[in-house]
């Protein structure tokens, strides 16, 4: 990916040569195939753990890199060029450690070098069935019992069901709306905690997702991440920034399609010369790239509101519909430019564009994105 | 134990070498540098037997002011400091004379072990650990796909190596100090740490010159080299193949062309 980096650090650019490196040899090539078996590479992301890449916008006493989003998004949208699923994986479990390194009591963080060095894994259970961009009707319940929650209901749409070592879990410890809600730090291994079959997905294959079910189970009241009642605002405090990280995703995968598609337009020939050089096609692609440069502009735009302690969730929205829906139609295009190769599975353009519809779904879909953004006009 | 690895930076042999036209050298000024891809696997063997044995990883690079970064990069994989001899002396240097600075330095730093790549991409010649070993009076234990060091509680160690050859592999020891190259079979390289790029910067990297080391400058680089790279060309473009077409004899066809290329 030839993209123009301006990164605020000498550090940074070594950072993203170290994501290069490790994408191009280890992601780069297992991608299709794994995403064909829908296996999970739970021991690349190890690899990514033991090399910094998953605490990155941690503080570095808690065994993260203190690393500013700007840099840390860039870092994902390198590793969602070769593989979306990886960066979505990413993405997720940087997520799901924020409860805790930003609201944890000391014990709780006692868990973060683990956590954020990759040994352990996470996942986040806000989403329900009935419901996941309503987050403040949320039913599934916590009710202390002494020195535990019991805990019931059913999460669902949970990114590395069955596979995390633990759970983010937003439950309702309270009366109804915003303020009853709490989040618990729940090890997978909780008797009760229930990962259910695998759904089968369009796309992002090698990342499992499945309804979690919650029958009973018992944690104990140590695990409260904050006060009662603050899960809500832990929430939207993770969500804000999730969205940035699928916008970055977005953008990766949008340029990767790119490049594939330019490619292609430049060795394919037909009537005597490379397809390139029609300019339905050049227009086409130039339309494409500058969807892309704008998208990664935006995006940063929001990370650097972010880093610098100013109100961003609006701004996160923006990316990350903006994002999202470049993503879309850049890959939609790019199977395009390819023709009857781009429909066909030796290509990875039609993977990219099942991949793509996706993240105008995640954290948040689009339409919640647009009333985010229209509420705060 | 006290662990020095050599480590060399090379021209990238995945993308375009050449030679100089003025003094057919390697041009690595416009080349992609990187190390040397086996020393990488020597870095990773040193590092394994200072995490079981305790002691202390040394690189040793003799190389022009650039091959600074490849010091950085194998000190980001966990070595704890670095020794770069650098003078404007040693360019083209033969391997004769580079093992007589090589074994100076190692002087500086007394290893209990010395590691190195079983060749380097660029030369090749195979030769640096037993001219070392010559040099410094110690055994050479060369072409290793598997190392295992038995210390005896005295700061010494047995060295005994899988030696990997055409056929098989040879069983071969010696008592430290000794010198030992070793092939890509041994292990895995790690990849470097964000942490550990961020610790490298402040890795201890001792410069030395010729003068340091007390080596006169007329006995290194072309000057004082017995070989010479006299003339170079360009390897001729590749040919178009051979097209086999189909008539019904297709497939004596292909046998002809593989029995007249002699892999049948």
């Amino acid at each position: 990916m030839g993209v123009e980096r301006l990164l605020p650090t000498e550090e940074a650019g070594q950072l993203l040569e170290l994501t290069r490196e490790l994408a191009d040899r280890e992601l780069a090539p297992r991608a299709a195939e794994y995403e064909q078996r829908g296996e999970f590479p739970r021991e690349l992301l190890r690899l990514l753990g033991r090399s910094g890449l998953l605490g990155l916008p941690y503080p570095e006493e808690y065994g993260g890199a203190g690393q500013p989003y700007e840099v840390y998004l860039q870092v994902l949208e390198e590793l969602a060029y070769r593989w979306l699923a990886v960066a979505e994986a990413v993405s997720v479990h940087t997520l799901s450690c924020h409860p805790v390194a930003k609201y944890g009591t000391e014990l709780q963080r006692k868990r973060l070098p683990e956590m954020l060095g990759g040994e352990l894994l996470g996942a986040i259970c806000l989403s329900e069935p009935q419901g996941g961009s309503d987050a403040a009707h949320l039913t599934t319940r916590a009710v202390r019992e002494g020195d535990y929650y019991t805990v019931s209901g059913t999460k669902a749409w949970i990114t590395h069901a069955g596979q995390a070592d633990f759970y983010s879990v937003f439950c309702r410890t309270g009366g109804p709306g915003a303020s009853g809600v709490s989040c618990l730090l729940v090890d997978a291994g909780t008797p009760g905690v229930l990962p259910q079959a695998r759904e089968r997905t369009m796309g992002l294959r090698s990342s499992p997702v499945a309804q979690i079910v919650f029958d009973d189970a018992r944690v104990p009241a140590d695990r409260l991440v904050g006060e009662e009642g603050r899960g809500f605002r832990i929430a939207m405090d993770a969500l804000d920034a999730g969205r940035l990280g699928i916008a970055a995703c977005a953008v990766g995968l949008a340029q990767a399609a790119l490049d594939y598609a330019t490619e292609y337009a430049r060795e394919r020939e037909q009537f005597g010369r490379p397809i390139i050089e029609f300019q339905g096609l050049s227009f086409l692609l130039a339309d494409m790239a500058t969807q892309v440069a704008a998208a990664r502009a935006l995006t940063l735009a929001a990370a650097r509101l972010k880093d610098a302690g100013r109100p961003f969730g609006v701004e996160a929205a923006k990316a990350k519909l903006f994002a999202s829906d470049v993503a879309m139609r850049v890959t939609t295009d790019a199977v395009q430019v390819l023709g009857g190769y781009g429909y066909v599975a030796d290509h990875p353009v039609e993977r990219y564009m099942r991949e793509a519809k996706a993240l105008q779904i995640v954290e948040g879909t689009n339409q919640i994105q647009r009333l985010v953004i229209s509420r705060a006009l | 134990m006290n662990i020095v690895v050599l480590v060399k930076q090379v021209p990238d042999s995945g993308a375009e070498r050449n030679l100089r036209s003025d003094d057919n050298t390697v041009d690595r000024e416009s080349a992609t540098n990187v190390i040397n891809e086996m020393d990488e696997y020597a870095i990773e063997e040193a590092l394994r037997i200072q995490e079981a044995h305790g002691g202390e990883v040394t690189v040793l690079t003799m190389g022009p002011e650039r091959a600074g970064e490849s010091i950085r990069k194998a000190l980001s994989m966990g070595p704890d400091k670095a020794v770069h001899v650098v003078d404007d002396a040693l360019h083209g240097s033969d391997a004769l004379a580079t093992s007589k600075v090589l074994a100076a330095a190692l002087g500086t730093v007394n290893p209990d072990l010395i590691l190195c790549g079983a060749e380097s991409t660029d030369g090749r010649v195979q030769v640096m650990p037993h001219m070392l070993a010559e040099r410094m009076g110690i055994a050479a234990l060369t072409g290793a796909r598997k190392l295992t060091v038995d210390t005896n509680g005295a700061g010494g160690a047995t060295l005994t190596i899988e030696r990997q050859t055409e056929e098989g592999y040879e069983v071969v020891t010696a008592s430290t100090p000794a010198v030992v190259s070793v092939w890509d079979t041994i292990n895995e390289p790690r990849y470097p740490s964000f942490k550990g790029i961020m610790a490298a910067k402040k890795k201890p990297v001792t410069t030395l010159s010729l003068a340091d080391l007390g080596i006169p400058a007329a006995e290194v680089g072309l000057a004082g080299a017995y070989s010479a790279v006299v003339e170079h060309a360009k390897r001729p473009p590749r040919q178009g193949g051979t097209k086999v077409v189909d008539e019904g004899d297709g497939g004596v066809k292909l046998v002809e062309f593989l029995a007249s290329e002699k892999f049948v």
